[in-house]
């Protein structure tokens, strides 16, 4: 019987001495598990950058850190080409422990024991991760959306996004400096950052904040509103449905 | 209530006299009562007033030198015991209600109603009100506030315990002397939590307990948390409740510093000023933290002990501007008799 292939891992935490804690004890395991860890990051874009990098089979993910949490770390990776088995790692919070029970994901609580530690790798070998049910126990929407390129990975902040527009299979997200486009339907986008954009038209939602003004426009003999963007020269029709938005933005 | 919550407890004591929401209660109290008087004895509202601002004019002037000469005598009528000290507190309203009587008829001729219709007024008035005192004092006193302040006190956030002995156990291999500290500090800390925290504790000892517990969180932060001390004007002799600080500055770690991946600053500034003991904490603060309920909490449940404590003579007020959170305590500077 051959070795199986070493088990590819990697530390995401926002503290040290936790990081350190788990590799001491991942060294423990090394004698019963093949494993090898690939790298350790500190907050939640280096890690996705990291595993978008590497070839990784699980990343221990500490749920409460600064930026962005566990959760939403969890949610890009699973858009990965490859996506990792992901295990949660807390050490108290009561919202993200009853989420994880309600969805039968596996968490470990800190401090963690050796032998609930290998307990979830073993398992995290053979449980593939499972998408949709992340986005069910989020608790806020994403910081940032992730788009692919060239097995590359962009994280865009949702501060710096000025609209979303969808085009056939794809979205385009516009950002001051460029687009990026991503595979979600606008719908669904719509539903999870509603509060920060107002639909413009049919196929395309508009940041509130990067609304510069309103002109009215003439084409082909009908006259209709134009968005006008902050960063960008770029319009943004407003369709006929959607006039109304013009009025709610003059009043405020 | 100076020095512990509960040291009055079972056979009675004066308010005191000197406390500022106990003279606002004998005020309203008082007033109430020659309002009630006012309106019993007039036909309508109107009549009433006008009888009210006349029985101010004889009720104000007693009531104003009453809480002036009990205010001086406090001290002293605290040492003796209850019932003797009612005795006095009795000698000492008839005493003024007769001074006034007769100040009244020489300065002003008019002739009023007999004296001994005065005592009477004079010395039902006084009865009820330590009536009233004494009952609340019992109600507050033992039982009840004990009960309260364990339940209060027991609140330790327990993020803050198991992070704690995870960043303990990751020291315990590299650098296990380093972990001992930790868990020294943390034993101190845990000590103070879990103890009888009624009595009034050294400030210093409390500022003791907040470098402890920074010291630990400083562990597993690292340089995400900065400290600024500001203790130069701190009366080091001054008395303040257990526990005071340590929420407030664990608030500060959990809601500034750890949401950052930026360091942060934490800033404790405590000085006195006349007869006042002002504690001012600062800490970064961003908005959209879904952690708003924890936090009022631990404001709510300082804010009750140092009720219990001071009554009306303690604040505590928060606010925030340029993305800085701000608690300011202010209490009375009691200072401790042993130097």
């Amino acid at each position: 019987m051959t070795e199986p292939r070493p088990l590819r891992v990697v530390i995401v935490d926002d503290e040290a001495p936790a990081r350190s804690r788990l590799r001491d004890l991942l060294a423990d395991c090394a004698d019963e598990l093949a494993l090898a860890v690939v790298g350790e990051a500190a907050n939640g874009r280096a890690a996705i950058e990291l595993v978008a990098a590497a070839r990784v089979d699980v990343v221990l993910l500490d749920v409460r850190m600064p930026e962005m949490d566990g959760i939403e770390v969890a949610r890009h990776l699973q858009k990965l080409e490859r996506p990792p088995a992901v295990v949660f790692a807390t050490a108290y919070d009561e919202f993200a422990i009853r989420a994880f029970e309600v969805h039968a994901i596996d968490y470990l609580l800190k401090p963690i024991r050796l032998t609930r530690l290998k307990e979830a790798l073993a398992r995290a070998r053979s449980a593939p991760p499972r998408p949709g049910v992340l986005n069910e126990i989020a608790r806020a929407p994403r910081t940032h959306l992730s788009a692919q390129e060239r097995g590359k990975v962009h994280l865009i902040p949702m501060a710096e996004v000025l609209y979303l527009k969808a085009e056939l299979k794809y979205v385009t997200v516009r950002t001051a400096l460029r687009e990026h486009l991503i595979e979600e339907p606008l719908t669904q986008l719509e539903e999870e950052f509603g509060e920060r954009f107002v639909r413009m038209h049919r196929n395309c939602l508009v940041a509130r904040a990067a609304v510069r003004g309103f002109e009215r426009v003439m084409q082909d003999g009908e006259a209709h509103w134009e968005v006008l963007l902050n960063g960008v020269e770029e319009r943004i029709a407003v369709s006929r449905r959607q006039q109304h938005v013009v009025r709610e933005f003059g009043k405020t | 209530m100076a020095r512990s919550i509960n040291q009055n407890a079972y056979a009675g004591a004066l308010p005191n006299f000197r406390n500022l929401g106990i003279m606002l209660r004998i005020l309203v109290i008082v007033n109430m009562t020659a309002a009630a008087a006012a309106i019993v004895k007039s036909p309508d509202l109107l009549a009433g007033w006008r009888q009210f601002i006349e029985i101010s004019a004889l009720v104000e002037p007693l009531l104003i030198l009453s809480l002036l000469v009990l205010a001086t005598l406090s001290s002293v009528l605290r040492r003796i015991p209850y019932w003797a000290a009612v005795v006095v507190v009795l000698a000492v309203e008839l005493a003024l209600a007769t001074a006034l009587y007769l100040a009244g008829r020489i300065l002003l001729g008019d002739e009023p109603s007999s004296l001994e219709r005065y005592w009477a007024l004079v010395a039902l008035t006084t009865v009820a009100l330590l009536a009233y005192f004494n009952l609340r004092e019992r109600a507050l006193s033992p039982a009840l506030s004990e009960a309260r302040l364990q339940a209060l006190q027991a609140r330790i956030r327990p993020h803050f315990l198991f992070n704690s002995i995870n960043a303990v156990l990751s020291l315990i291999r590299k650098e296990p002397q380093r972990a001992e500290a930790t868990l020294e500090d943390m034993a101190d800390l845990f000590r103070v939590l879990m103890a009888d925290n009624r009595e009034l504790t050294s400030l210093t000892r409390e500022i003791e307990l907040c470098r402890q517990y920074l010291g630990i969180e400083q562990l597993r932060l690292g340089e995400r948390l900065q400290v600024d001390w500001q203790l130069d004007a701190m009366p080091r002799d001054a008395l303040v409740p257990p526990l005071v600080l340590q929420p407030l500055l664990e608030n500060a770690v959990y809601h500034g510093i750890e949401p950052r991946s930026e360091p942060g600053t934490i800033s404790v500034h405590v000085y006195a000023e006349r007869d006042e003991l002002h504690a001012v904490l600062r800490n970064p603060y961003r908005e959209a933290s879904d952690h708003h309920a924890g936090n009022r909490m631990a404001l709510a449940n300082i804010r009750e002990r140092l009720a219990l404590h001071f009554d009306a003579e303690a604040t505590l007020a928060t606010k925030v501007a340029d993305d800085i959170f701000q608690v300011r305590i202010v209490m009375p500077y009691i200072k401790s008799r042993e130097p």
